[in-house]
């Protein structure tokens, strides 16, 4: 038996599932507030769009965006595999990959604001 | 003195005649203190000797009587009557084959026992004239809770990964390793992860908590094996990322 | 073993019966569905980012879009789950990150209480800073 490689991809899930803990029940908080019509001003499109402006901002939101992504990545997977969905290197490339694009569109985006 | 009557469904399979098993109703007179294994005990005695089952201790120390009462994995000396409604429902031990009745085949267990080293593997090697390993409170504090374990696979039965994944080595073996990896007087850790920390070591496990959940001596084998995944992934990215560093 | 005697064991099939078994593996499953909405919801705002670095009027259509009914009800589902998950995750610290101070171990519910203190401190200076109030 060999040491397997799984931190690689464990390591990603534990940290994103810590941030996703602390961070996303208030951020999903403050868009539901925009949708009820009480739109924070940070979302308001000059307030936001200079935060997003800044580097440290960017990296930080892409940082959040990766490990967000990630961390369901690989609950989804194992959450296929627990209901018995047996393709597991299929069902982790196409999940892992999936993560990976939508980090790198993030990326691309702020590169933009 | 009181007495009632308890009605026990209890699975039963004789590997010479039965192509599958079957459920079998037993009504028992029983006292009112009395827990699972006592019903069984007085269902052989008196009413079908032919019923087949692991007890020793009577006192869930032992780890042998382990059974599904319900659905659940429990020590059957440790299922009280008092607790159950109606029919109780006996069965083997879940996600391990059917030996016989409520025997069932512990080899896989037994083997991932012993490929963990659940011994010591002393740091130093010494000498009987060199004295005695010491330690204090606090080190011993450190894996007692993991030495409690009884062997009695309740947390195999409850694990779904287990159920999914026949290969993964499985709770209590990787708490039992943890408990000596933890252990000062012990330098086997690195022998260790070549069982634990492969993919059908410690990661196959997804924190569902069913183990700790179903564990009759508190050991909380689901704890020991996030230690055991947090501290595998720090030693795998200081080895690949600072490859320098010696361990 | 006896003469004539002959060994049969017999394997239990279980399938996805083990998930009704007992209510912690309903719960558990609650739990791990949580990182659909979590997903979901991340790539939404993904979205979201492509609509503000497009500008104002894109900014402002994704603004709008998130009051239609679809996108509250998913919203509303997304926070639930949200919180269930920061609920198990900060209930299961402390038997990952066991601390030990002297001979004793911190007790399980001063770690987890401790990161619910953050989390809701955290959120009130987050929604503090957004405006929200």
């Amino acid at each position: 038996m060999a040491i397997s490689n799984k931190p690689i991809v464990w390591g990603p899930f534990a940290a994103g599932g810590t941030v996703t803990a602390f961070l996303t029940p208030v951020l999903v908080l403050l868009t539901l507030l925009a949708a009820f019509g009480h739109v924070p001003d940070v979302l308001a499109y000059e307030r936001l769009h200079a935060l997003l402006g800044h580097w440290p901002a960017k990296v930080l939101a892409a940082a959040v965006v990766f490990l967000s992504l990630w961390s369901a990545a690989h609950r989804l997977r194992i959450t296929c595999h627990d209901l018995g969905v047996r393709a597991d290197i299929a069902v982790a490339t196409l999940l892992y990959a999936g993560a990976l694009a939508g980090a790198a569109a993030s990326v691309l985006f702020l590169a933009r604001i | 003195m009181s007495e009632r009557l308890v009605e026990l469904e209890v699975l039963r399979y004789n590997p010479e005649t039965d192509s599958e098993p079957r459920l079998q109703r037993y009504s028992v007179a029983c006292r009112e203190e009395w827990v699972v294994l006592d019903a069984l005990n007085h269902i052989k005695e008196s009413i079908d000797p032919t019923l087949s089952y692991r007890w020793s201790c009577h006192m869930a120390v032992c780890g042998s009587c382990g059974m599904m009462v319900n659905g659940e994995p429990k020590l059957a000396c440790k299922a009280f009557l008092r607790n159950y409604e109606g029919v109780i429902r006996v069965e083997p031990l879940a996600h391990f084959p059917v030996e016989r009745d409520l025997v069932t085949v512990i080899d896989d267990f037994m083997d991932k026992l012993k490929r963990v080293r659940p011994y010591l593997i002393p740091k130093e090697v010494k000498a009987v004239s060199d004295g005695e390993y010491r330690q204090t409170p606090a080190e011993l504090k450190k894996f007692k809770q993991y030495s409690m374990c009884i062997n009695c696979m309740l947390c195999y039965a409850a694990c779904p990964e287990y159920g999914i994944i026949p290969k993964f080595i499985g709770p209590a073996a990787i708490a039992l390793a943890h408990r000596y990896n933890q252990d000062s007087r012990d330098g086997g850790r690195a022998a260790r992860q070549e069982e634990v920390a492969a993919t059908e070591g410690v990661w196959e496990c997804s924190f569902t908590g069913a183990c700790s959940d179903v564990c009759p001596e508190h050991v909380d084998p689901a704890g020991a094996l996030q230690q055991v995944k947090i501290r595998s992934t720090l030693d795998w990215y200081k080895e690949h990322l600072m490859p320098w560093l010696k361990a | 073993m006896a003469e004539g005697m002959s060994r049969k064991p017999y394997l239990r099939r279980e399938g996805l019966s083990w998930i009704f078994r007992h209510p912690r593996y309903l719960r558990y499953m609650t739990r791990e569905f949580s990182c659909l909405f979590i997903g979901g919801w991340t790539l939404w705002m993904v979205w979201g980012l492509k609509q503000l670095a497009d500008g104002p009027q894109a900014w402002f259509a994704f603004l709008e879009y998130l009051k239609s009914p679809a996108s509250i009800v998913f919203q509303v589902i997304t926070l639930g789950f949200a919180a269930y998950h920061s609920y198990t995750w900060f209930k299961l610290t402390p038997q990952a990150l066991p601390i030990q101070i002297g001979e004793d171990f911190v007790p399980g519910a001063a770690i987890a209480g401790a990161h619910f203190g953050v989390w809701a401190a955290l959120s009130i200076a987050v929604l503090h800073l957004a405006g929200a109030f």
